[in-house]
C-alpha cells in the first residue's frame, strides 16, 4: 500500500491558481480512476479534476472558496501498490486527517447541495437563537388588564422595558395582580410582540450563513469593481419595434430548416455594429489604471445569460463579420454551452461591449452594470404593446424600452444618446440595418 | 467675557437642578449649572433642611419643658429650659453650610461648571449670566429649566416688616411672643407648631373648613389633637384680612380677620407667617423670549420634562404639583439620562409626601377616595400605633397606619400613616407601590420587633381580615 498525492494540474490560460468550489468526495471515499473529485474555477471556466488513480481519500487540502496554487497538493489517496510518495515523506499534515474524517454536516445545511467535507474551522454558523416551535413559550394567562390601566412592573423591569424599546402595556403580567416579571419579558421578546394567538404564525430568528464562492464570488467581485470604479450614466429610451417584430415573424415563417429561429438579438447585435462604425469609441476597453482606452475593431459582444449556478457572459467573436443569421447561430450555441457549464474560458472572455437581457422578465427599465473594464453595456426590456399617439389617435404598437449604462468618464452623456438614438433609428426601420 | 460653550445647562441649582448636573456629569456630558444663589435651592436653604432644623431644636426643647413641667410619668426631673433661638439658628446655619459645601463639591467631582449669577434666556440656545465680574453668555445645545417656585405674597399682606414668609421664619433671631400663622397647609403648621413648641402663642388662620385639607380628615386628627395640646389657636373658615397697623412695623401689631360667621376680629401678633402656598418662579429670567407652552401657572412638559421648544427641557416646582424635591430630584435624574441618549421616560407610580407636623404626616400613593374613584372596589386596612408596642415605649401611641388595595387582586394602591417618626416609613411605603407589591407581599414580609413599621404589616393583615394584634 502507498500514498498517492494528486496536485492541482494546470488548467491552462497560464493561471498561477484556481479558486475551489466543488468537493466531489469527502475523507474516506473510495475512487476509481477518472471520477470526478472536485471543481476548480479560473476566471469563468470551471475544470474539473478527475482522479488519476483507484484510490481511498485520506485527506482534502482545501477547502471549498480556498484560492490554490497551480501545483500544491489537494488530495491525497491510499491506492494499491507504491503510490507517488516515500513512505513518510508526504507534505500533507496526516495528523489532520482524523480530525476532518467525514464528519457528516448535511443535518443543518439545506442550501449545500452536495455533502461537503467539514473545514479545520468552520464558518461561524449562527445556531438559531430560539430553538424549535415546541420550545415557543405558551401564551400567559395573566390577569387582562382594563382599558387605560398602567401596567404593573417594578421599577428594574420597567427600566428593561424602556431601554429594550417595549411597551409594557402590549405585555401580558404573569405575576400577581397581573405584576410583569422579567420572566414575562422573556417570553414576550422571544414571542414576537405582534403575535396574535389565533393566527399560528411564528416569528424565526435563525440565520443562515451562506459561503460566497465559485462563480458568486466572481459575479459579485466584479459587480464591486464595476459599480465602485466606473460612475455609471444610464439612458433609457423607447423604441417602437414593430416593423422589426413583423419583419421577424416574416423571416421566421420563411426560413430555411438549416437556419435557427431569430430573436431580436441578432438584428439588435447588427444595429450595434453599424452605430459602433460610427462611434468607435464604444467599443473599448478603458484601462484606468494605465489610463489608456483601448479601443478596439472587433466588435465582440458579450451577451449576459442566467445560468442554473448564476451569470456569465459568453462572447459573440467578431460580431462585424457575422451576418443576422451567423449572429444567430452563435448566439444560441453559446447560450446553450453556458447553460450547460460547457463554454470554454475562451468563450466566456474577451468580449468589448454587452447586452444583457431579462427576456420575459425584462421589465420597464433596468439600470445595468458594466461589464467591467468596457465602457458601455445595452439592456433590452420587455416588449410591450403600448397605446401610442400617432397625430390622431392612439394606436397599439409594439414598444421596448432600451436600457444602457455607459462608462461616464470616458462617454459623454451627449454621445450615449446619440449611440441610443441611433439604435433606435436602426430598429424602428430596419431595412437601414441591412443597407449600407 | 469669553462665551462659553456647552452641551447642557441647567438653570438652577436645586435638588432638579444639581441632581441633573451630577448625574450629567456622571455620564460624561459637558455641563454647566447656574446659580444666583447658594447650590441646594430652595429645599437645602430655606425649606426642607433648615425647617426640620428647626422642628428638631423645638421637639427637644418641648420634650425637657414638658418633662420640667412634671406631669410627665417617666420619672425625669429636670428645671425649666431656656432656649436661645440665635444660638439655634447659628446651627441651623451650620447644617445648611456644610450641605451648600457639600453639593458644590458633588457638582465638582462630577466635572460640573458652576457659573454663579442670574441667567436669563437670550434664546433657546443662548444664556446670559448676570455675574459678579459682567455678563457671561453661555450656548448650550440643551437647556434644562429647574428655576424652582417661591411663597405665594398676599396682597394685602406684603413681605417686610412683621409680615415673613418661611424663609424669614427660619431665621428669627428670636422666638416671637405672638405668631399668626396664615395659611393652615403643611409649611404653616410644621412651623406653626414648631414656634408654639418653643413658646410662641401661635394662631392658625385658614381660610377653608380644614386644616391640612389635602389630607383626609381621619389622618390629620392626631395633628389637631396634638395642636390643641400645644396650644395653637386654629381659626378655621376665616380669612386674613390685612395689618391693623397697616404695615407699620412695631409692637402690638396684630391680624385682622374676617372669621367663620362674618364678624372682624384681630389677632395680636408681633410676627404674621403668611404660608398660603408656593409658586413656579417663572418670571425675570426671559421665559417670554424663548415664548414655552404654559400648563396653568406652570412650564408644560411631558413624560420626558420636554417643554414646547426642541432642546428644552423643565424640572421641578416650575413644572407642577406636587412641589416637592425628590420629584424634582428624580425628573433631573432622568432629564440627565435622555440627554445621554438613554432610553427614559417618567413612569413612578408614587411620589411620597411627608409633612414634618407633630405627629408626622405621610402619604404615598393613592388615598383611599381616590382609589374608590381609580379601582372601584377596594379594601383599607388600618393598624393604630395604640396596639403597637413600640410606639408605647415611645411615648407616640397616637397615629396609625393605614393600607388601601384593589379589593379584586389585593393590588396597593396607597398607603399612609400618622405617627411619631413615621416619616422614616415613607420608604418602605414608596418601595411597596413601586414593586407592585400586593398585600399577600406585604404580610409574607417579616418586619422587625419591636418597630412602628410592624405597623405596616399589620394594617395590610387588617385589610386582609386577620389582624394578629387588634
Amino acid at each position: 500500500m502507498g500514498e498517492h498525492v494528486i496536485k492541482l494540474p494546470d488548467v491552462g490560460e497560464g493561471v498561477a491558481e484556481a479558486e475551489l468550489v466543488e468537493w466531489h468526495v469527502k475523507v474516506g471515499d473510495l475512487v476509481r480512476e477518472d471520477m470526478v473529485l472536485a471543481a476548480v474555477m479560473t476566471d469563468k471556466a470551471t475544470v474539473e479534476i478527475p482522479s488519476p488513480v483507484d484510490g481511498e481519500i485520506l485527506w482534502l487540502g482545501a477547502e471549498i472558496g480556498d484560492t490554490v496554487a497551480i501545483g500544491s497538493p489537494i488530495v491525497r489517496l491510499k491506492v494499491a501498490g507504491e503510490g507517488n510518495v516515500k513512505a513518510g515523506g508526504g507534505d500533507a499534515p496526516k495528523a489532520e486527517a482524523p480530525a476532518k474524517s467525514a464528519e457528516p454536516k448535511a443535518e443543518a445545511q439545506p442550501s449545500t447541495p452536495k455533502p461537503a467535507p467539514k473545514p479545520a474551522n468552520p464558518p461561524a454558523r449562527v445556531s438559531p437563537a430560539v430553538a424549535p416551535q415546541a420550545a415557543r413559550p405558551a401564551p400567559v394567562s395573566g390577569a387582562p388588564r382594563a382599558e387605560g390601566e398602567k401596567p404593573l412592573a417594578s421599577p428594574a423591569v420597567r427600566l428593561r422595558a424602556k431601554e429594550a424599546g417595549i411597551d409594557l402595556r402590549q405585555v401580558p403580567g404573569s405575576g400577581p395582580a397581573g405584576r410583569i416579571s422579567h420572566e414575562d419579558i422573556d417570553a414576550f421578546v422571544a414571542r414576537g410582540p405582534q403575535l396574535t394567538r389565533a393566527t399560528g404564525l411564528a416569528r424565526k430568528d435563525g440565520v443562515e450563513d451562506i459561503k460566497v464562492v465559485g462563480l458568486r464570488r466572481k459575479i459579485a467581485e466584479k459587480m464591486s469593481l464595476a459599480k465602485s470604479r466606473i460612475p455609471h450614466i444610464t439612458y433609457v429610451e423607447e423604441i417602437d419595434v414593430t416593423s422589426l417584430e413583423e419583419l421577424r415573424a416574416t423571416l421566421n415563417k420563411d426560413k430555411r430548416g438549416d437556419r435557427p429561429k431569430l430573436t431580436l438579438l441578432p438584428f439588435l447585435m447588427r444595429a450595434m455594429v453599424k452605430a459602433i462604425a460610427e462611434q468607435p469609441n464604444l467599443n473599448a476597453l478603458f484601462d484606468d489604471e494605465a489610463g489608456i482606452i483601448h479601443q478596439h475593431e472587433g466588435i465582440h459582444i458579450g451577451i449576459a445569460a442566467q445560468t442554473p449556478n448564476g451569470l456569465v457572459v459568453p462572447v459573440v467573436k467578431h460580431a462585424e463579420a457575422r451576418d443576422l443569421w451567423d449572429s444567430a447561430v452563435e448566439v444560441n450555441r453559446l447560450a446553450d454551452a453556458a447553460k450547460a457549464g460547457t463554454a470554454s474560458r475562451e468563450e466566456l472572455s474577451g468580449s468589448t461591449i454587452t447586452i444583457t437581457s431579462l427576456g420575459a422578465m425584462g421589465g420597464v427599465a433596468t439600470t445595468p452594470v458594466i461589464n467591467y473594464p468596457e465602457v458601455a453595456i445595452v439592456g433590452v426590456n420587455k416588449i410591450m404593446v403600448r397605446p401610442v399617439w400617432d397625430g390622431t389617435q392612439f394606436i397599439p404598437r409594439k414598444m421596448m424600452n432600451l436600457s444602457s449604462s455607459f462608462d461616464h468618464r470616458v462617454i459623454d452623456g451627449w454621445d450615449a444618446a446619440v449611440f441610443v438614438q441611433r439604435i433606435k433609428a436602426l430598429l424602428e426601420t430596419p431595412a437601414l440595418i441591412f443597407v449600407d | 467675557m469669553k462665551e462659553i460653550s456647552c452641551k447642557l445647562l441647567v438653570i438652577g441649582a436645586g435638588p432638579g437642578g444639581y441632581v441633573c448636573a451630577i448625574r450629567a456629569g456622571q455620564l460624561g456630558i459637558d455641563t454647566v449649572i447656574v446659580e444666583a444663589g447658594k447650590p441646594g435651592g430652595t429645599c437645602l436653604n430655606v425649606g426642607c433642611i433648615p425647617s426640620k432644623a428647626l422642628i428638631h431644636a423645638a421637639e427637644e426643647f418641648e420634650k425637657i419643658a414638658h418633662l420640667a413641667g412634671g406631669k410627665d410619668p417617666l420619672g425625669i426631673k429636670v428645671a425649666a429650659p431656656t432656649l436661645e433661638l440665635a444660638k439655634t439658628v447659628a446651627w441651623k446655619d451650620s447644617i445648611v453650610s456644610r450641605l451648600n459645601s457639600g453639593v458644590a463639591g458633588l457638582l465638582k467631582k462630577a466635572k460640573v461648571k458652576t457659573v454663579q449669577g442670574w441667567a436669563t434666556f437670550r434664546d433657546g440656545k443662548t444664556v446670559e449670566v448676570e455675574t459678579e465680574t459682567g455678563t457671561q453668555v453661555i450656548r448650550a445645545e440643551t437647556v434644562v429649566i429647574a428655576t424652582g417656585s417661591a411663597p405665594v405674597e398676599l396682597p394685602f399682606l406684603p413681605f417686610g416688616g412683621p409680615v415673613i414668609s418661611s424663609t424669614e421664619a427660619l431665621a428669627l433671631g428670636e422666638v416671637p411672643k405672638k405668631l399668626a400663622v396664615v395659611g393652615g397647609g403643611y409649611i404653616g403648621l410644621e412651623l406653626g407648631m414648631a414656634f408654639a413648641k418653643m413658646g410662641a402663642k401661635v394662631t392658625v388662620v385658614e381660610a377653608l373648613p380644614r386644616v391640612l385639607s389635602q389630607y383626609d380628615a381621619e389622618l390629620t386628627r392626631p395633628v389637631l389633637k396634638r395642636l390643641g395640646e400645644l396650644g395653637v389657636e386654629v381659626m378655621t373658615g376665616a380669612k386674613a384680612k390685612g395689618l391693623s397697623t397697616q404695615g407699620q412695623a412695631g409692637k402690638g401689631d396684630a391680624l385682622l380677620v374676617e372669621t367663620s360667621d362674618g364678624k372682624s376680629a384681630k389677632v395680636a401678633a408681633d410676627k404674621i407667617l403668611v404660608t398660603v402656598g408656593r409658586k413656579p418662579l417663572t418670571e425675570g429670567w426671559g421665559l417670554e423670549q424663548i415664548d414655552l407652552d404654559k400648563a396653568g401657572k406652570f412650564i408644560r412638559i411631558d413624560d420626558q420634562c420636554r417643554t414646547s421648544m426642541r432642546g428644552i427641557y423643565a424640572i421641578g416646582d416650575v413644572t407642577g404639583e406636587p412641589m416637592l424635591a425628590h420629584r424634582a430630584m428624580a425628573q433631573g435624574e432622568m432629564v440627565a439620562e435622555i440627554v445621554a441618549g438613554h432610553k427614559r421616560s417618567w413612569d413612578k407610580r408614587a411620589i411620597p409626601a411627608i409633612c414634618f407636623t407633630d405627629p408626622e404626616l405621610v402619604t404615598a400613593g393613592l388615598s383611599p377616595d381616590e382609589a374608590k374613584a381609580l379601582a372601584g372596589e377596594i379594601k383599607i386596612g388600618q393598624f393604630p400605633f395604640a396596639a403597637n408596642g413600640r410606639a408605647m415605649t415611645k411615648q407616640g401611641e397616637d397615629g396609625f397606619v393605614r393600607v388601601v388595595a384593589r379589593a379584586d387582586n389585593h393590588l396597593v394602591l396607597g398607603i399612609q400613616a400618622v405617627g411619631q417618626g413615621v416619616s422614616e416609613l415613607s420608604a418602605a411605603f414608596g418601595l411597596a407601590l413601586e414593586m407592585g407589591a400586593r398585600l399577600e407581599d406585604i404580610a409574607g414580609t417579616i418586619h422587625a420587633h419591636p418597630t412602628q413599621g410592624e405597623g405596616f404589616q399589620e394594617a395590610v393583615l387588617k385589610a386582609l381580615g386577620h389582624a394578629l394584634h387588634v
